[in-house]
């Protein structure tokens, strides 16, 4: 098949610029593939991260003429026959080398927010949850780690408030955790002062580019804000707070 | 060179791999006190335990209370044709379900039964609805909430960093040696134990449902140092793999399609699996398709339809479909679950598989049926270990999950690798932890540290060479030509000069450019290992004279009595050239015989 054209940032932390590759086309590809036969016969030093090839371990995160997107989803058929395919790095993250990007800030925020904490089991040592109860929790949990929603988050990418805001992954994480039906911690004060969901303005940019379809911003963050308003804005709400402490729902 | 300028980390124990087994050993060993260092060569979270689709193997008879460890125990002996070690198939059915219910303690949120509980799924070989699952996302669940888990257990997570090799004191472990993918820089981790848990090696081959990362490291280095292989002969294809586009030939799809109804059918609309129920689980398979459609319904009384046999069944029968002209227009064969259940359902039950062929391959499986073919998913056989305690018998060396062998003997039930990863990487904790407590911090020694960097920098070094993923794609094409699904003794043979030729190729690649995240040196230097892997399971296979599990002889058909006598061991002996022995096995305790 046809041969088509390819320009592809090549650079690290100091600096660089995007590379042009001619490669051949075969049916069913996907830009990961192209990635891969440019490895393979042209650039073998091209770094890339990847995995799974099946959308499933959020590795291969880049911005794909202009839009994030994991390339092992993105058909070569997706474009214009006559199209140049631009691929660049995560913006938000600072480089490494050509597409791989500094994502380790992702993994310190997990770790700022308090872990699962269940309550006692049943007396016959089982817990119980409905499947009704733990859907919304599991839409959650559906989550790859491709950051990809971090990637556009405007508080991250274009105002670079990284030290007030965990971004929409963790708010969502955050979700998963405050609407578990065994949890018994109380993040929502946090949610509020450490975790910065007063930031995210609703643009809905993070839910648009997940690759798993979660409502981020719907199911997750506008709910959080709504419990934050709760607890802290309306008066009624924080006096049965000081009294029967945290409330599930 | 001087070591002393190499960067050098202290740990009690470092774990290699943080796949689910890694993880959970890693937790193991942070909760017995000791200082943890995990090493992977991916970020957090992306290990290939997220593939795996089905479910957990426990019997907790939350969906039918007939089933307990016992029989899960016969099943996977059954399913394994009894080649099992039975030590480690006994700990396994017995310890799962605590481990399924400690992960949801941990957070993972499996799919729910009507009274709230734990639901379970059937899956072939498997007597009882067995498996914990969610969706068919299981392992990301898994992986996710042994992740979210450990980063508050004070483990030193160090990620993309590869290991080169183990560093030994007087034969036992003192430390391991690797690099930083980052920077190529070296490190040298001085350690009183390691813990492998490096997966298997299933990027030998073309066709396969495993990642980059799969290259049989831990094989390879445990190899090096002295450590026993058993069962290598052992490699399972799995039955289903994606066949078209051919980027993704061999990607996995999930067993979980069949257990929820799934019907392999051939290009005549026939369900061929009737035609291929061995003697031995017919009385436990449906033999007409009102049987089998009435157990879809939910009959106790009905038997398991056939397209539910054991994973090596299935690939040969899908295999010799195509083989006789029976086949799909892409090389396999239909595998139908939108005429058996309604769209909702398929979508609800199997999201990521609707996902992946509607992206992958723009098939809308709610509406048509999927091409599916043999993809070369897991090995059987792996680092021999003390069932217990996962020792190898290299002291201070421990090894877990796919990379240990023994557990799952000729074959492995699907759902049987999440529940190993679970109970064995506990136990390799365990088995770390009290050996530390009995041994002393080794001598790192200098020149062996510099041999293994000379080796890894040589590909560098050299001015000009062969280029490292085509060695790779020379390998893989012998292995699947030569080691496929149904070999033959003359074929196995000539993989082994084949495989003589390429491991002097490998000492003529050449990496281009600098050792900062280059995917070309890393190739390289996988290359050492993959072809230990890629050997052992030929001298294995040709020794096996006979037909088992997932292991076929053309030239050898059917399970013969002498087969279940022995399991083949590799090892180096001391002119460095590969070894194979036959180990009579020893008879299970009247308990469980």
């Amino acid at each position: 098949m046809a041969e088509r054209t390819f320009r592809v940032w090549r650079g690290d932390k100091t600096g660089g610029n995007l590379v042009e590759y001619k490669v051949d086309m075969d049916k069913g590809m996907v830009v990961l593939d192209v990635i891969h036969r440019i490895q393979a016969s042209q650039a073998s030093d091209l770094a890339c991260r990847w995995n799974c090839k099946a959308g499933k371990c959020g590795s291969c995160s880049m911005e794909i003429n202009g839009k994030p997107r994991l390339s092992c989803l993105t058909r070569m058929n997706s474009f214009k026959e006559d199209e140049i395919i631009t691929i660049k790095p995560l913006k938000t993250f600072p480089i490494l080398k050509d597409l791989v990007t500094d994502v380790s800030w992702n993994y310190t925020q997990n770790k700022r927010i308090a872990p699962f904490k269940p309550g006692p089991r049943d007396k016959d040592g089982q817990y119980r949850m409905y499947q009704r109860d733990v859907e919304r929790v599991q839409e959650f949990r559906k989550c790859i780690e491709c950051f990809l929603c971090q990637n556009v988050c405007h508080v991250l990418r274009d105002q670079d408030k990284k030290d007030k805001f965990v971004g929409p992954r963790f708010m969502i994480r955050l979700a998963s955790l405050e609407m578990h039906p065994l949890d018994t911690e109380d993040r929502i004060e946090k949610v509020r002062t450490e975790y910065g969901s007063g930031l995210c303005n609703i643009t809905k940019c993070c839910t648009d580019v997940c690759p798993e379809h979660i409502h981020i911003t719907d199911n997750a963050i506008i709910p959080l804000k709504e419990r934050v308003v709760d607890r802290f804005f309306d008066p009624i709400a924080i006096i049965l707070h000081k009294i029967f402490g945290k409330k599930k729902s | 060179m001087d070591i002393n300028e190499i960067q050098t980390i202290d740990h009690d124990v470092l774990v290699v791999g943080a796949g689910g087994a890694g993880i959970r050993a890693a937790i193991e060993c942070a909760q017995l006190g000791l200082n943890t260092g995990m090493i992977s060569k991916s970020l957090l979270g992306k290990a290939h335990t997220v593939m795996a689709e089905g479910g957990v193997a426990a019997a907790m008879g939350n969906v039918d209370k007939r089933d307990n460890w016992k029989i899960h125990f016969r099943d996977t002996m059954r399913g394994g044709k009894f080649l099992n070690q039975w030590r480690m198939a006994e700990l396994h059915a017995k310890q799962a379900p605590d481990r399924v219910r400690e992960l949801e303690e941990w957070g993972a949120v499996f799919d729910r039964t009507p009274e709230g509980l734990i639901n379970q799924r059937n899956f072939g070989g498997h007597r009882y609805p067995r498996l914990a699952h969610v969706g068919d996302r299981t392992g990301l669940e898994i992986i996710r909430t042994l992740q979210d888990f450990c980063i508050h257990k004070g483990i030193a997570t160090h990620m993309e960093c590869t290991g080169l090799d183990l560093l030994l004191d007087d034969g036992k472990v003192a430390g391991m040696l690797g690099y930083w993918r980052e920077t190529g820089r070296f490190v040298i981790f001085r350690t009183k134990a390691v813990i492998f848990a490096t997966g298997g090696g299933g990027r030998a081959w073309q066709i396969t449902s495993n990642s980059w990362e799969y290259t049989g490291d831990g094989l390879g280095m445990a190899y090096r140092a002295g450590a026993e292989l058993i069962d290598m002969e052992f490699t399972q294809f799995h039955p289903t793999g994606m066949m078209w586009p051919p980027s993704v030939k061999g990607t996995l799809v999930t067993e979980g399609v069949r257990g929820e109804g799934g019907l392999l059918l051939n290009n005549k609309g026939e369900r061929f699996m009737f035609k291929y129920i061995p003697e031995k689980f017919a009385a436990e398979t449906a033999d007409t398709v009102e049987e089998a459609t009435k157990w879809l319904k939910g009959d106790k009384n009905a038997r398991r339809p056939p397209e539910l046999l054991t994973r090596d069944v299935v690939a040969r029968a899908i295999k010799k479909e195509v083989e006789e002209g029976r086949g799909s227009p892409h090389g396999g064969v239909f595998l139908d679950i939108a005429s058996q259940r309604p769209a909702d359902y398929i979508k609800k039950k199997l999201p990521s598989m609707y996902h992946q062929f509607i992206e992958l391959a723009e098939v809308d499986i709610t509406k048509e049926a999927m091409e599916v073919g043999p993809t070369l998913h897991y090995f059987m056989g792996g680092i021999r270990v003390n069932a217990d305690t996962q020792a190898t018998n290299v002291p201070g060396l421990f090894a877990c999950g796919e990379c240990g062998g023994g557990m799952h003997g000729a074959n492995r039930l699907g759902g049987n690798s999440l529940s190993d990863l679970l109970v064995f990487g506990k136990l390799a904790g365990e088995g770390a932890a009290d050996y530390i407590k009995k041994s002393s911090q080794g001598k790192i020694d200098a020149p062996q540290a510099t041999a293994i960097i000379r080796q890894a920098t040589a590909f560098l070094n050299r001015e000009e060479g062969l280029n490292p993923f085509v060695v790779q794609e020379d390998l893989q094409k012998v292995m699947q030509q030569l080691v496929g699904i149904m070999r033959l003794g003359t074929e196995l043979q000539k993989a082994l000069s084949e495989i003589e030729r390429i491991k002097k190729d490998i000492e003529k690649v050449k990496a281009h450019a600098s050792p900062q995240f280059n995917p070309g040196w890393n190739a390289a230097i996988d290359l050492n290992n993959l072809i230990v892997t890629a050997e052992a399971v030929t001298m294995a296979a040709l020794t096996r004279e006979e037909s088992r599990g997932g292991h076929s002889r053309i030239d050898f058909q059917g399970e013969r009595e002498e087969g279940l006598t022995y399991n083949n061991i590799i090892k180096k002996n001391p002119n460095g050239k590969m070894q194979l022995r036959k180990e009579l096995r020893s008879a299970p305790p009247p308990r469980i015989g």
